[in-house]
């Protein structure tokens, strides 16, 4: 009886699956895939206001020779390269020890390394931006503990620019990180570390054999989505740095946005450098499944 | 474990809480400080909270500010959870090949950089300013609509609802509610801890956004609590304390939000990878 009218209402429950998600499938290809059809188009183009015509692929040509664009994509890749590694290494780490059954001050452990990431990425680049000023309290801490004699230039100096940023969003990330591999480690079945005991597997052998693997899914997890993030890197730069000194932490998004909207506006040349940010997003992704890919 | 291990761990621990924690205790200690205390690195708690709060809403005005933000997260929140929990209901109880196909290609509009709609979702809402009423460039409309949907959110509520009691739609079948009714009536109130966990995760990414209303409002009146944050920190003699008052203000909403509810909100999260 039940079984035959859900026969009967199959054709018109289809129909109403459909009426359940248009509104979102309209949106997402209105707002998401629509703009990025835009955006190639666009990318072929150049000029200001009405006056935007068809020049073939000259952006893409003139990509090559753009110092400015070279050196966003130099420093986009160097804090991909460290930024996102230490980040990962680091989270596993920490969710690796707060995930000890015998760990005192559990919670407040979790809360405090996770409390960065509900702050916005505004306020927090204004706060460390005055902590990493010459005058700044890092400095200050620093000379006080004679461990430098001389205040670092972390916001002035082109290296230890590069490096404040690194800091700033490990600090802001780590946390965030922390909590997906801590909710992997808790589907982790204790039995097998228990036999891995047995077997007399070292603490470091059970991580490599046991932790990591099982993790591998989370890890390939993080490691996209800070990937995509960082090619995205917009707030931080634009709030610690401006991009500078000289153009030493310019990231890409910032490049799109001055071309844009600081600079004469050339929004053909704009749309041709944010799709360099598609294709490095795509390429690392498909490098990334690949990597992960050999745990089936 | 031995003991000096154990010992380790703890050292270790502690420091990444207090790196974790110290830049809070020191935005709130600042906000009750003079810049030039701030600047010569006190750590003690001031009396000047106050005087800083003052200056503060004398440089701008704070409630229109937190007007501007509350209203377009308090919006977009709401239309997010309506559309996206329809949408992962969808997908998942009327579930087709088809569907799956357009799930897929939904998702991928997550690897989509924001950057690369910038410029053309600009333009767009440039054509729309004057011949459509309410959309436009500088306008709440054009700083809600491109954001709101999110594949990741139809994501998550499709995931959640994959846990959802399925006999309870049979149930409400058989007591004649329509589809739609057992939608609102049946689904939405069993998964009340769903919405929660979507709503604090929209709510937070909707308060903090930048780059987009930093692109699409130029009224100073229409500003939000980041845009002004970041002014007020760019300017060549900045007032410390005053502008720690100013992020204090713009971190209460969210850090209130996460410690009410930070199960809910862990398991928001963590809903993307399960």
């Amino acid at each position: 009886m039940k079984s035959e009218s859900a026969v009967r209402r199959r054709p018109n429950g289809a129909l109403t699956g459909w009426l359940f998600i248009i509104v979102a499938v309209v949106l997402i290809c209105t707002f998401y895939f629509y703009p990025m059809i835009q955006a190639l188009l666009l990318s072929f183009k150049t000029g200001t206001g009405a006056n935007i015509h068809f020049n073939g692929i000259d952006n893409y040509k003139r990509l090559f020779t753009d110092k400015v664009f070279i050196t966003a994509l130099k420093n986009t890749c160097i804090f991909l390269v460290i930024q996102v590694p230490i980040m990962i290494l680091l989270s596993i780490f920490i969710s690796v020890l707060l995930n000890d059954s015998k760990l005192k001050f559990k919670g407040f452990f979790r809360t405090a390394i996770f409390l960065p990431s509900v702050t916005s990425l505004v306020a927090y680049s204004v706060v460390f931006k005055y902590m990493f000023g010459t005058d700044g309290l890092v400095n200050l801490a620093l000379t006080n503990m004679h461990l430098i004699s001389a205040p670092i230039q972390w916001i002035t100096d082109p290296f230890w620019a590069k490096i404040t940023i690194i800091i700033a969003i490990t600090w802001r990330w780590t946390g965030y990180n922390m909590i997906f591999y801590l909710s992997g480690l808790q589907n982790i079945d204790s039995s097998i570390y228990e036999a891995a005991r047995i077997d007399g597997a070292s603490a470091f052998r059970q991580f490599r054999s046991i932790t990591i693997p099982l993790l591998k899914p989370i890890i390939l997890f993080t490691s996209i989505t800070s990937t995509i993030g960082t090619l995205q890197l917009f707030d931080e730069v634009m709030n610690i740095t401006k991009g500078g000194p000289g153009n030493a932490t310019m990231s890409i998004s910032q490049y799109i946005y001055n071309l844009s909207f600081k600079y004469t506006p050339d929004f053909g040349y704009a749309a041709t450098v944010s799709y360099t940010i598609v294709i490095l997003i795509v390429l690392l992704s498909i490098i990334q499944f690949k990597v992960a890919g050999d745990r089936k | 474990m031995t003991k000096f291990k154990r010992f380790w761990m703890y050292v270790f621990l502690s420091l990444a809480a207090a790196v974790s924690i110290f830049p809070f205790l020191w935005i709130l200690v600042s906000s009750t400080n003079l810049s030039k205390d701030v600047s010569n690195g006190r750590l003690l708690p001031g009396a000047q909270l106050i005087r800083n709060f003052q200056h503060l809403t004398e440089q701008i005005n704070l409630g229109q500010a937190l007007w501007n933000s509350g209203r377009i997260a308090v919006i977009t929140t709401v239309l997010a959870l309506l559309v996206a929990s329809l949408a992962g209901y969808g997908f998942e109880i009327y579930r087709s090949r088809a569907k799956d196909i357009v799930f897929n290609i939904l998702l991928l509009s997550m690897m989509i950089p924001f950057a690369s709609l910038m410029v053309p979702l600009y333009r767009m809402f440039a054509q729309f300013s004057g011949s459509v009423p309410f959309i436009g460039v500088d306008t709440v409309a054009s700083v809600i609509l491109p954001t709101f949907t999110t594949a990741f959110l139809i994501f998550f509520f499709r995931q959640s609802t994959k846990m959802f009691p399925k006999e309870l739609l049979e149930a409400g079948r058989i007591d004649g509610l329509s589809e739609l009714g057992l939608f609102f009536r049946v689904y939405l109130p069993t998964m009340k801890t769903t919405y929660a966990a979507g709503a604090i995760i929209t709510f937070m990414s909707s308060w903090n956004n930048y780059l987009w209303p930093l692109v699409v409002l130029q009224s100073p009146e229409k500003r939000t609590i980041p845009l002004l944050i970041s002014n007020l920190g760019s300017s060549y003699s900045p007032d410390y304390g005053m502008i720690m008052v100013a992020i204090v203000i713009s971190t209460l909403p969210t850090a209130l939000v996460f410690f009410l509810m930070q199960k809910h909100f862990v398991a928001g999260m963590t809903g993307s990878v399960k």
